[in-house]
């Protein structure tokens, strides 16, 4: 039996798997929107990621990462639960040793990851601010009344980008509804929005951050060639975008899980386990924690969010 | 009549100190505000202007739940800062707000007034002496600077405790019997017992431990609610923590050590930029010369002396080649958002010593 290895990345907007073998040589990958129901989306991802592992491979490993790790590491029995931030440098590295920066948009965060000899020596994360991030560019898509998919070619289109103040999306899509109001074309609007999205991308988390080449540019948003585009010009500088950008942290993730690799082998059973997740809060004091409790069969399997320690029952 | 019920916004485990030194020199029952929890701020954020930094929402919250207590007295200090003039402004706040109490500021207008604190303290309690009141805060100078010492001991050791728990359980017990000091002597006896029994609890420490270094505004440093426990989740991943601001720095050693740091980082700043920005700027020049394998910069948002001390501290640390991470928090901060970033620190340490250890052996 050939054994393989399972990353799944859980993020805001999308969720994505990889299956890799033990030469990291990606097997069979999905992209998956998450829907803000990251409990269906993980179970409609493995009914489907199932039936492409081929029959003689056996799964010895599973990492999660993404904003939804911990509950999913939780359902899926993980060997690895990881950050985003590592699971995307590691992936990344496995593909491209010699990277110096990692560029990575995606739906609710951005980030920049700072390598130097194979090893991270720096990185920064957007704070609370959807300013530069996937979740912005698809609602003004959805505003403007244009196929996501079509975003990129649009923007390329375009010789004459209109300015757009980028400092916040608030501010930017007041600007935006002006400009389009006033009368410019869609074409240039959308590629504007684009390079605000470098701009505000290179103001926020790129701050004093020295950007040096290779540059590998990864996360939903790199599917955009318009944004790809824009961080060409304003870098000078070649950009990288792997045909699999969007899965680099699944991939990370599942390099991650080889390493903890143990006599266990994983089942993918968890589609036809019911899981229910309650909220509640907690009122025993006046710090009133939310506590999530996660039944499986409706058996309490874990809880979380109090602050004091008490074991929640 | 009742005697009058004293109390002050909290600071880490310093309450103690201030409940023993007023109780002994006052004439007054003084008690702890409740702890600060997601109430306490919501009260002070509702009775705040909004970009004023989090120290100021924390202590009015505080305040505002121990006069609902009932407290009479309410005492307050600070200073370095902004914060030389929040008592007067969270006076005028809380008298607004129809409380009825009487205001001890320690620092007025950004200076002690000793006279005046006196003068004060007479007419809360006409029995009150000052030899008695120097006494007692000799008694009190010491408690703080033994605490802190031991604070210094805890943080650098309780990443690696065997039996979990077993300091925090130590130190509670060690600041109960503090609080019922009697004599400076039984005082400085009763440390040394507990340091001894510190120093004994196992642990398994690694020779060359992860070594973090903690920077930045003074109320968020020392108060874990305020830094969402900063220093425990430092400790789960097993690494030793270094703090430098504690109250015994703040009080009795900053005026000295200040021209020493000043002169030992000349090389990157010539003035004092108001509170701990240049004590901040020297102290991670140390870090970076004295191994240690990171740093956190912790401040709460709007804090501008050390917004300016921010991108000097980043170019010591590119410098040097080590690893800084910035946190600003607000009332409204994520905590999972923090976790996050500190695991991928704690991440990023790690692989630097692996790397560190295959250079070496090649």
């Amino acid at each position: 039996m050939k054994k393989c290895y399972i990353g799944i990345d859980i993020g805001s907007i999308s969720t994505k798997a990889v299956v890799i073998d033990e030469k990291n040589k990606i097997i069979s990958s999905l992209y998956i929107w998450t829907s803000g129901n990251p409990v269906e989306a993980v179970k409609k991802l493995i009914r489907k990621l199932k039936p492409t592992i081929p029959k003689d491979y056996v799964i010895k490993g599973i990492g999660t990462t993404g904003s939804a790790r911990k509950l999913i590491g939780l359902l899926t029995d993980a060997s690895v639960v990881k950050n985003e931030i590592t699971a995307h440098a590691i992936g990344t590295l496995s593909l491209y040793p010699d990277v110096k920066t990692i560029l990575e948009i995606g739906g609710q965060d951005s980030k920049i990851i700072l390598i130097d000899n194979k090893i991270i020596t720096d990185y920064s994360m957007n704070t609370l601010c959807a300013a530069g991030t996937g979740s912005f560019l698809s609602s003004q898509a959805k505003r403007l009344d244009i196929d996501i998919n079509d975003f990129g070619d649009l923007a390329l289109s375009s010789t004459n980008p209109v300015k757009i103040a980028a400092r916040c999306t608030v501010f930017a899509e007041s600007d935006l509804i002006h400009k389009a109001q006033v009368g410019y074309d869609k074409k240039d609007i959308v590629a504007g929005l684009c390079k605000s999205i470098v701009i505000n991308y290179l103001n926020n988390v790129g701050k004093g951050k020295k950007i040096q080449s290779p540059i590998v540019f990864q996360g939903g948003v790199s599917k955009n060639k318009g944004v790809v585009k824009y961080f060409k010009e304003i870098l000078s500088s070649d950009i990288i975008v792997d045909e699999n950008s969007h899965l680099m942290g699944a991939l990370g993730v599942a390099i991650l899980s080889k390493s903890k690799e143990t006599d266990k082998v994983f089942n993918l059973d968890i589609c036809d386990i019911p899981f229910e997740t309650k909220g509640e809060e907690c009122n025993r004091c006046s710090n009133n924690c939310e506590i999530l409790k996660i039944y499986k069969d409706s058996n309490l399997i874990d809880a979380w969010g109090n602050k004091c320690g008490r074991t929640v029952t | 009549m009742d005697k009058l019920k004293l109390t002050f916004p909290h600071m880490g485990d310093y309450g103690i100190v201030a409940k023993y030194l007023f109780e002994h020199i006052l004439n007054v029952d003084v008690f702890i505000s409740p702890p600060i929890t997601n109430k306490t701020i919501e009260i002070g954020n509702k009775y705040s202007p909004n970009f004023v930094c989090t120290p100021f929402k924390y202590t009015l919250g505080t305040m505002i739940e121990g006069l609902n207590k009932n407290a009479d007295i309410i005492v307050q200090a600070g200073g370095g800062c902004r914060y030389g003039y929040y008592g007067e402004l969270q006076e005028k706040i809380l008298k607004d707000l129809d409380y009825n109490f009487e205001f001890i500021n320690l620092v007025t207008c950004g200076k002690t007034d000793l006279k005046k604190i006196s003068s004060m303290l007479k007419k809360i309690d006409p029995k009150f002496s000052k030899i008695k009141a120097i006494y007692y805060l000799i008694i009190a100078r010491n408690m703080v600077k033994y605490m802190d010492e031991i604070d210094d001991i805890i943080r650098s050791n309780v990443g690696f405790e065997i039996d979990k728990g077993s300091f925090k359980r130590l130190k509670t017990r060690m600041l109960n019997s503090f609080s019922k000091t009697r004599s400076l002597f039984g005082l400085r006896r009763n440390y040394k017992n507990f340091k001894k029994e510190f120093l004994n609890l196992k642990t398994n420490k690694p020779k060359k431990p992860i070594k973090i270094g903690i920077i930045g505004e003074l109320y968020t440093v020392m108060e874990p609610f305020a830094n969402y426990e900063l220093e425990n989740m430092l400790a789960l991943y097993g690494m030793e923590v270094k703090r430098f601001t504690n109250v015994n720095y703040l009080l009795f050693e900053k005026h000295k050590k200040i021209k020493k740091y000043l002169k030992y980082a000349k090389k990157y700043i010539k003035y004092k930029m108001g509170s701990d920005a240049a004590d901040n700027i020297a102290r991670t020049k140390y870090l970076c010369e004295n191994d240690y394998d990171g740093i956190i910069h912790i401040k709460s948002s709007f804090c501008t002396p050390e917004i300016g001390a921010m991108p000097i501290i980043n170019k010591i640390c590119k410098e040097y080649n080590v690893p800084i991470i910035f946190f600003s928090f607000d009332s409204s901060t994520s905590e999972v958002g923090i976790k996050t970033r500190i695991e991928a620190f704690y991440d990023m340490i790690e692989m630097r010593r692996k790397n560190e250890k295959m250079l070496y052996r090649n």
